[in-house]
């Protein structure tokens, strides 16, 4: 049985609720630079850093760039960080992405999901994150405000786990999720405190050859991120992809110790598979289409259909696994990708989903739908005529258009 | 005669693109001063408007940019200078214009700004300074003054701001001038004086933010502001930059750096040409 904590419910929007889930995790440097739909997150917590609700270092800093530098530092001498950004300013920290998981600095990152210039848009659309993929973050996708406060007490538990040490993107999309107001139910501060914990620092050799903490520490003298070229370079590349191995059976881990505290749960915390048991089409997405996807399942199952829904949580770690065993019954994938791969012949998600299902046992029809970008609405009529397409694949067997752009004026 | 006929007409119509219109400023904001100011500049001097570049960064005031009717670019944050660079080096016909906010040159920018100063670039920045960044919902930047109220200082900003004028002076620029949007006349003439001269230049343009940052600084509406300025404006000739620190009760304005100084450009060509006269020179030899 679980033992759900009392909780209770505030109005909040994503921003805020990331707000309040930083605030309940003891954070000790926050550093940002303010870009819309991500400006809220960093107002409101100043707030709380004003009132004297947190204990926390609370730096505006000049540019995203030096925001993330900001917090790689802090992190490197064992302090918790946290930054907030999208769009344009996650592209300026790109550098320093790297940069922070080549260090194995568990920063945590909320990304309000942005269109990237140009032409400017404000908007949702998951392009700035998605070309971070490859930066060694792991990525988490949510779907609602809720999703996004509980995520964000777990991202920690995550980054920071000593077989993981790798900085986490939370990542929601603009203004439907940031800055709409929903019912977010909220543990006590002492309980994610105590969820969260102190911030462990494992043990590593140093220059001199002993055990010292691994942290920039005047008492054990240790440099991070020197040079290191073709001797060990390589060795330390091949951890990262080691560490994002173990990330995702931390996640699964974390994910549920938190659900027998909150009584939520987000499928397995890799992946969120809805109606897939039997299912013989379905669609795969991250972010807030899961949730308007969700309601055209219910109503295409009421109809017989058998339709399924496969959201990822993760998209890294890939869980390739998870995604293969979700997807086994299906006859016809639409991955429905909110970027795209100029040139690349698809959108990431689709690529990814592909190269999980090469190797299933009954290989499955794969086509993608690029929809949303620059904040088009994707609206439920759009998501059946998706579903209606799959049907069509499934009974003919014959794909016209692997690649199609979804709402779009052509 | 029909209703079109009898329709008003602003004087500076031409000057600006009409589809654009309504702007997005709020009402007594200083960006419209600005720009009606470096209009009429341009109206004044009868600028060929083909050799007129506007480039903008991003904030309330880089929607200049896209207001205006001639060849413009709304770069990315910060960027507007780099973007100037590039245009005037390509084409240097052109009379490059840079329209953007504090947060935008000083912040994310600043380096920038610096640099293009240094190497005496001949560009013309016109800086809208608010205080904040009015665009995002008026956070602090590096012009905040210190104690002020901002959405990240709520008990008040304990960073020092930059002196923008200083900041010009010590970095090379040719120009450097300071007005509030209240000395519109006197503006207008700084910005033909630099468009007319060689390298580059700055205006800092002390500009009121009635919807965020002066609301919530308590300093009253649009008018009460411009009478605030009026208060506190002290006009000098040549005053020493470093000592034109701006405070509630004195903001000094005018010109603080007028000297002549080859710009990069011109450098680069006289010296491209030198050398390929010494090679043509020596392949004769
Ligand atoms: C890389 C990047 N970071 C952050 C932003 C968000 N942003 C847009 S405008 C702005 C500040 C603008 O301030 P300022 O230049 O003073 O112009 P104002 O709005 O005050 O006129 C910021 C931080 C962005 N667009 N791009
Ligand atoms: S927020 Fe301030 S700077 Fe921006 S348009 Fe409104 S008054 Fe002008
Ligand atoms: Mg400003």
């Amino acid at each position: 049985m679980e033992i759900t904590q009392e909780q209770k419910a505030f109005a909040l929007n994503g921003d805020e609720a990331i707000a309040l889930a930083i605030k309940q995790s003891d954070v000790d440097v926050v550093a940002a630079y303010p870009i819309t739909p991500q400006t809220i997150i960093v107002e409101k917590f100043s707030e709380y850093v004003a009132d004297g609700e947190v204990d926390t270092e609370f730096v505006c800093t000049e540019s995203e760039h030096s925001a993330l530098t900001a917090c790689l530092a802090a992190s490197a001498t064992g302090v918790r960080t946290f930054t907030a950004s999208a769009s344009a300013g996650l592209a300026l920290m790109h550098e320093i992405l790297y940069v922070t998981a080549g260090c194995r600095a568990p920063v945590v990152m909320a990304v309000t999901n942005r269109a990237l210039s140009a032409p400017i848009n404000i908007h949702c659309d998951h392009s700035d994150s998605m070309v971070e993929r490859d930066s060694s973050w792991i990525q988490i996708y949510v779907e609602n405000s809720q999703e996004a406060y509980d995520s964000i007490i777990q991202a920690f538990r995550v980054a920071e786990h000593p077989d993981v040490l790798l900085p986490v993107m939370v990542c929601l999309d603009a203004f439907f999720l940031s800055h709409t107001l929903e019912n977010v139910q909220v543990l006590p501060d002492e309980t994610v405190q105590k969820f969260v914990g102190e911030r462990s620092i494992p043990l590593v050799t140093g220059h001199e050859g002993k055990n010292v903490p691994f942290k920039l520490d005047p008492a054990n003298p240790l440099t991070i991120g020197p040079l290191d070229l073709y001797d060990y370079y390589f060795e330390h590349k091949r951890q990262q992809e080691e560490a994002m191995q173990m990330a995702a059976s931390t996640i699964v881990q974390v994910h549920d110790e938190y659900g027998q505290l909150s009584g939520r749960r987000y499928g397995n915390g890799l992946v969120d598979a809805y109606r897939l048991e039997d299912a013989d089409i379905a669609t795969v997405c991250v972010g807030s289409t899961a949730g308007t996807t969700k309601s055209v399942v219910d109503t295409l199952r009421a109809k017989g259909v058998k339709a399924g829904l496969l959201r990822l949580r993760t998209f890294r770690p890939l869980p390739i696994a998870e995604i293969r065993n979700s997807l086994e019954t299906v006859e016809a994938v639409a991955v429905m990708d909110r970027s795209n791969s100029f040139g690349g012949n698809g959108g990431p998600i689709y690529h990814e989903i592909r190269h999980a299902l090469f190797d299933a046992q009954a290989r499955p029809h794969v086509v993608n739908y690029i929809y949303g970008l620059g904040g088009r609405d994707m609206p439920q009529s759009i998501i059946r005529n998706i579903y209606t397409d799959l049907q069509e694949i499934r009974e003919t067997g014959q794909v016209n258009s692997y690649v199609q752009f979804a709402g779009v004026r052509e | 005669m029909n209703n079109k006929d009898l329709m008003l007409q602003h004087p500076l119509a031409k000057y600006l693109r009409q589809e654009r219109m309504p702007h997005i400023w709020c009402e007594g904001c200083g960006n419209g001063i600005l720009l009606n100011s470096f209009l009429e500049a341009l109206d004044e001097l009868q600028l060929d408007l083909d050799n007129i570049v506007v480039i903008s960064g991003i904030g309330c005031i880089g929607r200049a940019a896209g207001y205006v009717n001639v060849d413009s670019f709304h770069t990315t944050h910060g960027r507007a200078i780099p973007f100037a660079t590039g245009v005037k080096l390509a084409n240097p016909q052109l009379k490059v214009v840079v329209i953007s906010g504090d947060g935008d040159l000083f912040a994310i920018g600043g380096n920038h700004f610096i640099h293009a100063a240094r190497r005496n670039v001949d560009i013309k920045v016109i800086c809208a300074n608010n205080f904040n960044y009015g665009m995002t919902g008026g956070q602090y930047g590096p012009t905040t003054p210190l104690e002020a109220w901002t959405t990240t200082t709520p008990y008040g900003n304990i960073e020092h701001p930059f002196n923008l004028v200083h900041l010009a002076a010590a970095s090379g620029a040719v120009y450097a001038a300071r007005w509030t949007t209240l000395q519109v006349r006197r503006l207008k003439a700084s910005i033909k004086k630099a468009l007319q001269k060689e390298g580059f230049s700055l205006i800092e343009v002390i500009s009121p933010c009635p919807e965020i940052y002066d609301r919530y600084n308590k300093l009253g509406t649009a008018v009460e502001v411009m009478k605030w300025f009026k208060l506190v404006s002290e006009v000098h000739k040549a005053y020493d930059p470093a000592k034109a620190v701006i405070t509630k009760n004195r903001i000094i304005i005018g010109e603080f750096v007028d000297i002549e100084k080859p710009s990069y450009g011109r450098l680069l060509r006289e010296m491209t040409a030198q050398v390929k006269e010494d090679l043509e020179g020596e392949n004769t030899k």
